[in-house]
């Protein structure tokens, strides 16, 4: 484990490994899959933290994303644009609250942000829609989603303003022992 | 500035006043604009430019900023409201008009558009959009002062905080609306201020579990990390510590600090020490958590039985290999022991008859008057029965302590209380496995997951619909004929093994008795073996196809039933065995060590398992899969029946638990075997099978397997331990326990030694008295236990109105937050018709 890699420096490795959850082999070996995603663009050299971001268009072909269903709403909610570009930060910061380190918590605020896909801090109908039809392909009948939706939100709203809003969402998600497990990707 | 439409930075920020709840802010924001990029990214036409520097002066314009209060509040509504009508009514394009917000800040409400909420007025409706509600979590501002709150009180080490102040986990309290947190209504800098300030004053650990959990970008944690931690983002170089660290003396941090770099050392090296990362993902990618559970459950029992062989092998096995006892005269290998574990492996370190009784490397031994013996030569004397007794015991006390731990740990993360309700959206929102990375799977999963909702909305509609009498009794006949049939197969199962022992015995007897040969007398020992596993083989699938018969009402339920009647049936038998054992009549009547001739009964058992399971991969996977693709021309493949495979991992361990007091090199054996069974359980799974089409509940399955785990197989194996050093006596020839009463004499005989020797310990010889003989303090410690258990249910029933009293107070806070929406909306409606 000697100090041959000349990618981050020491400092830098640190900060990763005390702001992620993982450690420094692994964050070589992430920085060796975001360099190969473009290997023109990426340099190998971040000691001087390089502002380079790789579009969404290459971040959604990677096998462990290209065939979520919600591929594109995980790149977005953790771009710190907003419009799905990541930098390396935002790239490590993905897989690290993905991980099966990730506390409940963390995890939850960031499924909020992915479920919610007009951004505006609540996932109402519309969004449930978005997301059941992710989830099945659209195979389910108009009148059927309708259904799921309303029992849905009528299962999870507590205080009865027609949406979900983060609490309820997060206390929906404590009520699943299996959210820990389901919601992880392994790189 | 760019836009046009910026009326409310029209004038300059003004003074700021009092703090207003919904004081109007500056109007909401665009979609932020994306940072500099370097060549690759796509053209930026749809995004603002951003003058240069604007970032240090333009103002924060989260919610809680007063920077642009106008004189005329009235003022500013009418201009707002115009703006969201245009808003609303123009689409995405008017978004181009918004300022743009600081970079970092993500997007929060577009104010609800008419469309969902008809009757409000547009001023409404910029109030709603600024409510604290809609800005939480996406807020820069508001997750600092949440965090900010948090290490403040993490500072004054407060304990639990009390139930009226419970907020929520992203939602900004409104205690930050009071003076002495927030006066002034602190910038998002400020707030960045105090944030960094608090967790300079927390000890690191803290401070680094804090930053672990915030739910900021990476490059933001960094530079509070950064800024929080003094000089420089490094913590090896030592320096001067801004600010106190509290208890902490300067050679106590820098300690920290080295344990810290060398367990990161530790963390970085341990993947290469975790085995089959990349196989694990594999099956995870391919088939899903459920399937993934097996696997992870088989790695656990390796790693249990791997403590169980270490400990074993350095204080018992390396030591009798040092000191080897003389033994007659080995037979030769024939290549049948490897099945029977008889011949030539029977006066070997494999079995407990093999061990010595007495003290190896003693010097003493030759007599008193020795050389060696006399000059106090320096060499440890080695007691070996106390050394068998205590590995074993010491063993299996620490492998109840990681099994009732980890069964504890994944207790707690399943169960939930009051966690009936809710099961749509859970379905909706957690079920969904984001480690599936195939195509083919994916598609699987959308499909299971449509029918799982279709199934759900169906019971829905049809619970209000009473089942007919006649149906009702025809299914409980149905439910009391597949359990009558599932306890008699037991039972006969049970019968036919007693019978087919003592048939067995009695061959054995007379083939001793007429010198038949060698070969003819150990092939027959492996009759009993092959019955039971043919048994545990057939059995499980009958027990399917009642299943299959019953239907019932959920899938989850069925899986619930057909484990119970296979642990049912594998565990009666082992009972049934384990007193065959015992009533010593096992082995060839010709020896009289009756230890050994458990111990290669066992092995014989673990073997043939072995053997069996490979059998029912062969048939049950690949030859069904060939049938169905070749014969039936059926695109399916066959299912990896979870359960099964696991009951039969649990059969193993408990044989392996079993055994270990009479074959001490048995955990090797059942770790060479979990090793084959991971590479060929793989393979086959790969090649043959599909992902399970019903509903499987990965963590609550795994605590489901780790409890049958710790209950009926370890407490078993626990107890046939604790008969057999109490009250079994130890054969007369063989054995480390010979010529004494029980095997638990030799500790007794210990501890008398103990007293004996020197009156300093008599304080051990009287714990022992009293604590473990005496069968009061057991009473006293089993009555703690049930006051313990008593309270914990009692919590918990608090902890259940508690949570019922909370839901409604929720629910009248929506209903204050309604009614409070409608008023202002008719005090703006009277206002309008008014002006």
């Amino acid at each position: 484990m000697g100090n041959k890699q000349t990618i981050f420096t020491d400092e830098q490795l640190d900060a990763y490994q005390d702001c992620t959850f993982f450690t420094r082999k692994e964050i070589l070996r992430l920085h060796g899959r975001y360099h190969e995603m473009a290997p023109n663009v990426v340099p190998m050299d971040y000691t001087k933290d390089p502002d380079v971001k790789l579009p969404m268009q290459l971040i959604i072909n990677m096998p462990e994303l290209k065939e979520n269903p919600f591929r594109e709403r995980i790149v977005e909610s953790f771009s710190e644009d907003g419009e799905g570009n990541l930098s390396f930060n935002d790239f490590v910061d993905m897989f690290s609250v993905l991980s099966e380190m990730a506390p409940r918590e963390l995890k939850a605020i960031y499924a909020f942000k992915i479920y919610d896909f007009n951004t505006d801090n609540f996932i109402c109908k519309a969004d449930l829609e978005n997301t059941l039809n992710k989830l099945t392909r659209e195979e389910l009948t108009a009148e059927e989603s309708v259904l799921v939706c309303e029992k849905v939100i009528e299962e999870a709203d507590m205080d009865g303003d027609g949406k979900l809003g983060f609490s309820d969402f997060e206390n929906m998600i404590s009520k699943a022992p299996d959210f820990l497990s389901t919601f992880h990707i392994r790189i | 500035m760019l836009e046009p439409a910026a009326a409310a930075d029209e004038g300059d920020p003004g003074p700021v006043e009092e703090p207003v709840l919904w004081s109007p802010a500056s109007p909401s924001a665009a979609r932020p604009v994306a940072a500099r990029t370097l060549a690759m990214s796509q053209p930026l036409a749809s995004t603002l430019p951003i003058p240069e520097g604007q970032e240090d002066t333009s103002p924060d314009l989260s919610p809680y900023d007063e920077g642009a209060v106008h004189d005329s509040f009235h003022e500013i509504i009418q201009e707002q409201g115009l703006q969201l009508r245009e808003l609303c009514l123009g689409g995405k394009e008017p978004l181009a008009y918004m300022p743009p917000l600081a970079p970092g800040a993500e997007a929060w409400a577009k104010p609800e558009c008419s469309w969902e909420h008809p009757e409000y007025s547009a001023a409404t409706l910029r109030i709603l959009a600024s409510m604290p509600s809609r800005t939480i979590g996406s807020s820069r501002g508001a997750i600092l002062s949440q965090y900010y709150n948090r290490t403040a009180r993490l500072r004054r080490r407060s304990s639990r905080p009390p139930l009226l102040q419970t907020s929520r986990a992203a939602r900004p309290s409104l205690r930050q609306y009071d003076l002495e947190l927030d006066a002034g209504h602190a910038q998002e800098e400020e707030k960045r201020c105090l944030l960094v300030k608090e967790l300079q004053s927390l000890p690191s650990s803290q401070r680094s579990h804090l930053l672990l959990t915030m739910p900021l970008s990476l490059a933001q944690k960094r530079s509070l990390r950064q800024d929080s931690s003094g000089q420089g983002d490094t913590l090896k170089k030592p320096r001067r510590i801004r600010g106190p660290l509290p208890g902490c003396s300067q050679v106590e941090y820098h300690l920290i600090l080295g344990v810290r770099s060398t367990w990161y050392g530790l963390l970085s090296s341990l993947p290469t020490l975790q085995p089959w990362h990349y196989a694990l993902k594999q099956i995870g990618g391919r088939f899903g958590s459920s399937v993934l559970s097996y696997f992870l459950f088989l790695k656990t029992l390796l790693l249990f039985n791997l403590l169980l062989f270490l400990l074993l092998l350095v204080f018992v096995v390396a030591m009798q290999a040092a000191y080897p006892p003389t033994t007659p005269a080995r037979r030769t290998f024939m290549g049948l022991e490897l099945l029977t574990g008889a011949g030539s492996f029977t006066h070997t370190l494999m079995y407990c008859g093999y061990y010595s009784n007495d003290t190896l490397n003693d010097p003493c031994i030759l007599g008193p008057s020795s050389v060696r013996c006399q000059r106090g030569h320096s060499r440890l004397p080695y007691n070996m029965p106390l050394a068998y007794l205590f590995t074993i015991g010491v063993s299996f006390f620490i492998t109840c302590i990681l099994l009732v731990y980890s069964m504890s740990r994944s207790f707690g993360e399943s169960y939930r209380v009051d966690s009936t309700r809710g099961d749509l959206a859970m379905k909706l929102f957690c079920t969904w496995d984001w480690k599936v990375t195939q195509r083919r799977s994916v598609q699987l999963l959308q499909d299971n997951l449509c029918t799982q909702l279709k199934e759900l909305l169906g019971e829905l509609r049809d619970q209000y619909r009473p089942r007919s009498l006649c149906q009702q009794l025809h299914r409980l006949a149905v439910l009391a004929l597949t359990w009558a049939l599932s306890l008699g197969s037991v039972l006969a199962c049970v019968l036919a093994v007693y019978y087919f022992s003592e048939h067995m015995h009695r061959v054995q007897q007379k083939s001793w008795e007429q010198h038949s040969s060698e070969m003819q007398e150990e092939a027959q020992l492996l009759a009993l073996p092959l019955v039971v596993s043919l048994m545990n083989l057939v059995l499980p699938y009958v027990y399917s196809g009642l299943g299959t018969w019953e239907r019932q009402e959920s899938p989850v339920l069925g899986v619930y039933v057909a484990i119970c009647r296979n642990l049912l049936l594998k565990m009666v038998v082992l009972g049934m065995l384990c007193y065959h054992w015992l009533s010593r009549k096992v082995g060839l009547s010709g020896d009289k060590c009756w230890e050994t001739s458990v111990g290669q009964e066992l092995y014989r058992f673990v073997v043939m398992d072995f053997i069996f399971v490979l059998l029912d991969t062969l048939l049950g996977e690949l030859l069904w899969r060939l049938i169905l693709e070749k014969r039936l021309k059926r695109k399916q493949r066959p299912e990896f029946d979870i359960a099964r495979n696991v009951l039969e991992l649990i059969y193993g361990q408990t044989l392996t638990w079993l055994g270990v007091l009479f074959s001490p090199l048995l955990p090797a054996i059942q770790i060479l075997k979990l090793l084959l069974l991971f590479y060929i359980k793989k393979a086959s799974l790969m090649k043959n099978c599909q992902s399970p089409s019903k509903p499987w509940r990965a963590s609550h399955m795994s605590t489901v397997f780790i409890t049958l785990l710790c209950f009926p197989s370890f407490l078993g194996a626990a107890v046939f331990l604790s008969y057999t050093i109490w009250s079994a006596k130890p054969s007369e020839t063989c054995s480390p326990f010979r010529t004494l009463e029980t095997i638990y004499e030799s500790g007794k005989t210990w501890v008398r030694r103990l007293e004996h020797s020197g009156p300093s310990i008599t304080w051990f010889t009287w714990i022992h008295q009293h604590l473990v003989e005496n069968t009061f303090f057991l009473f006293f410690m089993s009555s703690i236990l049930l006051a313990v258990i008593y309270l914990k249910i009692q919590v918990v029933k608090g902890q259940r109105r508690i949570i019922g009293l909370l839901k409604e107070q929720i629910t009248n806070e929506g209903a204050d937050k309604t009614f409070l929406i409608q008023k202002l909306h008719s005090i703006y409606a009277k206002q309008e018709q008014r002006t």
